[in-house]
């Protein structure tokens, strides 16, 4: 029998190792998968490489993960904002690698990894120095730059209701980037508002379907939100 | 010269914006057209976290922290309106499925070069969002910008010297002066302030504009 559903989030990330490639999903707060993140921070693993859109808010989730130096590398498409102090600070310091990575081409390097491609040429960035050093060609007229797929070992996101299978539904632009990070990583580890009887969620619209998650914790909604 | 403020601006932009278009808004200025789209004209306002048919902004405590625009502000659906990922998102800008990108700037150049990302300088830290899928995604990328800096240096430069966006992908640039066209052969003045000449904006531009004969 299948059954996905773990009991809680330090359970689900206990295995996390070292060195780990993790995407955590969210668009800032929306789609953020806050106890997973916590369970993270308490866990202990080091030197992790991060993709996620952005560095942080505030002092919570992702921000108190930089804070506790636990990340050598992050990739993202917006890391200053007016509450990503502790991201500036490590990076003002030379304390955390940045690659920066134009939005779409974020998603699409992410999208490419679950779907087993090579590579791809994306018209986004050529000619400025975010394509610098990376191969461009011109097709049909149009100039392109490569892009080679993200892969992750851990992806931590959050949905709103899933099934003991892993199938998801989510809740409006919290979806973001969860479908495609399901899909990059070795194992994927879903945060749920709720858990619902294998059945229960309509096959037409199920978004993630579970063959591309691993793990699924129920997370009270008091414990939805970071601290 | 009477010179619009942003909110004019904005209207300005949104007057040119028709019935049945798909439109992405930037981050900053740009989200001020929002509020000057045309009644009786269904405009079908695009966010890059993964929504289509963005609404209004809520009610004081109706607030969801899981509807928000690319801004990371709240902002309502509107019927008719969608969810999808990211991959989704930026496939419809790349795509270009987009009709309209409206932009905020740093400079833009005659030959339509965008810099509105980054000043290049050495303790600023970049971000830089999906300003670049938009700049070579969108069908139609409209710039709306104040004139001058601060210092009153023009924005609209022989080539930007800050890092680019895009190079060749603005057609139309809305400051708080003049409506400008960018062609091949330069930069065409199609509107002006009231009480602006085309001489007195020739020299706060500081490069070669063209006039169209129906401008003001």
């Amino acid at each position: 029998m299948i059954d996905k559903f773990v009991a809680s989030p330090e359970t689900a990330l206990a295995d996390l190792p070292d060195g780990a490639t993790v995407m955590i999903g969210g668009f800032g707060n929306a789609g953020m998968p806050a106890a997973l993140i916590d369970a993270l921070i308490g866990q202990g693993a080091r030197d992790l490489t991060i993709v996620n859109n952005n560095a942080g808010n505030a002092d919570t989730g992702l921000a108190a993960l930089l804070k506790a130096k636990r990340v050598r590398k992050i990739l993202c498409s917006f890391p200053r904002q007016t509450d990503s102090w502790h991201f500036d600070a490590l990076y003002r310091a030379g304390e955390i690698e940045l690659e920066l990575v134009p939005q779409g081409t974020l998603a699409e390097r992410i999208r490419a990894a679950g779907a087993g491609i090579g590579a791809f040429y994306t018209p986004t960035a050529y000619g400025t120095r975010l394509a610098e050093g990376k191969e461009a060609r011109r097709i049909d007229g149009r100039d392109y730059v490569l892009e080679y797929p993200i892969h992750a070992d851990y992806a931590l996101i959050k949905a709103d209701r899933a099934d003991r299978w892993g199938n998801l539904v989510y809740r409006k632009s919290a979806r973001n980037f969860g479908p495609i990070m399901a899909a990059a990583a070795k194992c994927t580890v879903v945060q749920v508002r709720e858990t619902v009887e294998l059945g229960a969620l309509d096959p037409e619209v199920i978004v993630t379907p579970g063959i591309f998650v691993n793990r699924v914790v129920k997370v009270a909604p008091s414990l939805q939100r970071a601290a | 010269m009477k010179k619009l403020d942003k909110s004019e601006i904005a209207a300005r932009v949104a007057r040119d914006i028709p019935d049945g278009a798909y439109v992405n808004l930037g981050i900053g200025l740009p989200t001020l057209v929002a509020d000057h789209l045309p009644k009786g004209r269904e405009i079908i306002l695009h966010s890059e976290n993964g929504v289509l048919g963005v609404g209004p902004k809520p009610a004081p405590g109706e607030e969801d922290e899981d509807l928000i625009n690319a801004g990371k502000e709240p902002v309502t659906l509107l019927t008719g309106g969608s969810y999808f990922h990211h991959a989704d998102s930026f496939g419809m800008i790349r795509g270009r499925h987009l009709d309209y990108a409206i932009l905020g700037a740093f400079q833009v150049s005659v030959a339509g070069d965008l810099a509105n990302w980054h000043t290049g300088g050495a303790d600023a830290i970049p971000a830089v969002g999906g300003a670049m899928d938009l700049a070579v995604g969108a069908k139609k990328v409209l710039v709306m910008m104040e004139h001058l800096t601060k210092k009153g240096e023009s924005k609209l430069v022989e080539r930007c010297s800050y890092p680019l966006t895009g190079a060749r992908c603005v057609n139309r640039i809305y400051t708080d002066l003049a409506v400008i066209d960018v062609k091949p052969d330069g930069l065409h003045v199609i509107e002006m302030v009231e009480g602006l000449s085309f001489d007195e904006l020739q020299r706060l531009s500081g490069v070669p504009l063209k006039r169209l004969a129906s401008a003001a």
